[in-house]
């Protein structure tokens, strides 16, 4: 099967320093590719281009046979790609189930005039998006907080409700930012089941992710950065034997860096 | 028993509050009073669809305040259509200027957009107050009557002046509360709310920013110049003050100090503004000074505004 995502040669600099550089590779329909790195290595900055966030000055990026380098991430998720947020970017303010909500926004969306006045096809978007969101939130385990205030939720069930808001979007490309930092050993093996889950059903899915057991338990494919260029990719068994990799992780002097 | 949603307790609120509040009048002077609070509210319902939905701040409303104003002044005469006419004429022309004013001003954030729209603001005033000719400048214009009053006599419904504008105003201030609270629990509405909290989870849902909150820039425009207009009609008289700085701030201020996130909320602070000067009138030397502390105690010790701060407090005590 072709991929469905693919970067190549992609890379962005801040002020004379390369975040990114010449990263490639590529994820195909119900794969789960892991990108890990030491802090910093530029895994949050990759994912904010894919998803349009920034802008790359180099490279492509190719969702579903387009090119989507740089475009707009509205656009973006018209056409399928979706995502999360490392630091967390919740709607505090609504509640648990609008945040799901909002994840349906592309089809729930219509006449602004009929939202105005109420009128009953403005309803009924309104009420379908809602069955939707909330059959989402009993698949991340949230169905009880749904009329809470999110901003009142822990951490680890935001990570939970952010997942949701990206399912929502029903989408073939996945980017998932760190979706078990903060979560406890069951909410992890949860979130371990409903990525393999998704992948299962024919999503694409990139995840960063610093939990290393649940990187090799889960990816079929590893990439691995450091300080902004990709030092090795492979499945996880080739990839932690790797020297190069162990080097980087362990802090050992073999390629010294200017600004490490 | 069926559970009340909270769109229409506020609309059962603000029935009976227009319903009654007449009953407590001392005098006819205070329909007038209540006139006044119901087209500020009006206005101040358009804030809290941009500010409190959206997040976005504009000091220059009343620009369009002003231009829904001399539309009724001007639109009769010169193109000899009804007053009531005017008044859509005048809602189409702030949406569609504002529609154009919009799209570049919209991309800044936080002050600029609170300077840009200020700008705007003080624009509409300088050609208010500079085109005598058309809009007879600083010292404001006649404006003809609406006459409906007139018509409700012939069907034989004879309300005095004071009490027209009263009953009428505060159908409108309905009729705009109705469609805000429809607005909020929509999907435009949601999706106003979601850019509010995080626009860059909001672009990743598929949310286009940037048309939403000229979606919405649009609309609380045209709230603003509805009222505008209600005031120059039941005036007969607008100056270009209608149009400035001052206003601008006035409407800004009643939403903030009422709750902005709550159309009840800025109601209701468009209520005690409107209220203050009458009743400080007694101490008419330290009117001003009150205003403002009341207004700087509101936002150190009650930020969420009065009206949900005190509904929380209610709420906390209960459980």
């Amino acid at each position: 099967m072709s991929a469905l995502l693919s970067i190549e040669g992609l890379g962005i600099g801040f002020g004379g320093l390369r975040a990114v550089d010449d990263v490639s590779f590529s994820v195909r329909a119900g794969e789960i590719l892991s990108v890990i790195g030491p802090n910093g290595a530029g895994k949050t900055t990759l994912f904010n281009m894919i998803s349009g966030v920034y802008r790359p000055d180099a490279g492509r990026v190719t969702l579903d046979g387009q090119d989507v380098t740089a475009m707009e991430p509205h656009l973006l998720a018209r056409r399928g790609l979706s995502r999360t947020f490392q630091n967390l970017q919740i709607f505090q303010s609504m509640s648990v189930l609008d945040n799901a909500i909002a994840g349906y926004h592309l089809r729930e969306s219509g006449s602004v005039l009929a939202d105005l006045l109420a009128l009953p096809a403005s309803r009924r978007r309104a009420r379908d998006a809602e069955a939707g969101a909330r059959a989402l939130l009993a698949r991340v385990g949230l169905e009880r907080a749904a009329e809470r205030e999110a901003g009142n939720l822990s951490y680890g069930a935001l990570k939970r409700l952010e997942i949701a808001r990206a399912l929502a979007l029903d989408p073939k490309v996945l980017l998932l930012d760190e979706p078990a930092a903060g979560c406890n050993a069951v909410e992890t093996e949860e979130i371990d089941h409903l990525i393999a889950e998704v992948a299962a059903s024919g999503v694409a899915i990139l995840l960063v992710e610093h939990d290393m057991k649940l990187v090799m338990r889960i990816s079929n494919h590893i990439v691995v950065l450091d300080h902004g260029e990709k030092i090795a990719e492979g499945d996880p068994a080739t990839v932690s034997r790797n020297p190069a990799v162990i080097a980087a992780y362990l802090g050992t002097e073999e390629a010294p860096h200017a600004d490490g | 028993m069926m559970k009340l949603t909270p769109k229409s307790a506020t609309l059962i609120v603000l029935v009976a509050l227009i319903a009654l509040s007449p009953l407590l009048f001392p005098s006819n002077f205070y329909y007038r009073v209540g006139a006044l609070i119901f087209v500020n509210a009006i206005a101040v319902t358009g804030i809290v669809i941009l500010t409190g939905y959206a997040g976005q701040v504009s000091l220059g409303h009343a620009g369009f305040a002003g231009i829904g104003a001399y539309a009724c002044a001007l639109a009769p005469v010169h193109l000899g259509v009804p007053p009531a006419l005017a008044v859509v004429l005048g809602a189409v022309l702030s949406g569609v200027l504002a529609y154009l004013v919009g799209r570049p001003i919209l991309r800044l954030h936080g002050y600029y957009l609170g300077v840009a729209t200020l700008g705007f603001g003080i624009l509409v005033t300088m050609v208010l107050t500079n085109e005598r000719a058309l809009t007879g400048g600083p010292d404001g214009i006649e404006v003809p009557d609406l006459g409906l009053r007139g018509l409700l006599g012939d069907l034989g419904l004879s309300l005095s002046n004071g009490q027209f504008w009263y009953f009428f105003s505060g159908l409108c201030m309905l009729i705009g509360a109705w469609i805000a609270l429809n607005l909020y629990d929509s999907p435009t509405g949601r999706a106003l709310r979601a850019l509010h909290g995080s626009e860059v989870a909001a672009r990743t849902v598929g949310i286009d920013v940037a048309r939403l909150k000229l979606r919405a820039f649009v609309i609380s425009a045209v709230y603003a110049s509805v009222s505008g207009s209600l005031l120059a009609l039941q005036n007969r008289f607008v100056t270009p003050d209608v149009a400035g700085f001052m206003h601008s701030i006035e409407m800004v201020t009643m939403a903030v100090l009422g709750g902005v996130g709550s159309v009840l909320g800025a109601i209701f602070g468009a209520a005690i503004l409107t209220l203050l000067p009458q009743v400080l009138t007694v101490f008419a030397e330290y009117e001003q000074m009150v205003l403002g502390l009341v207004m700087i105690l509101v936002m150190i010790f009650l930020r969420e505004g009065l009206l949900p701060s005190i509904l929380k407090k209610l709420r906390g005590k209960d459980e």
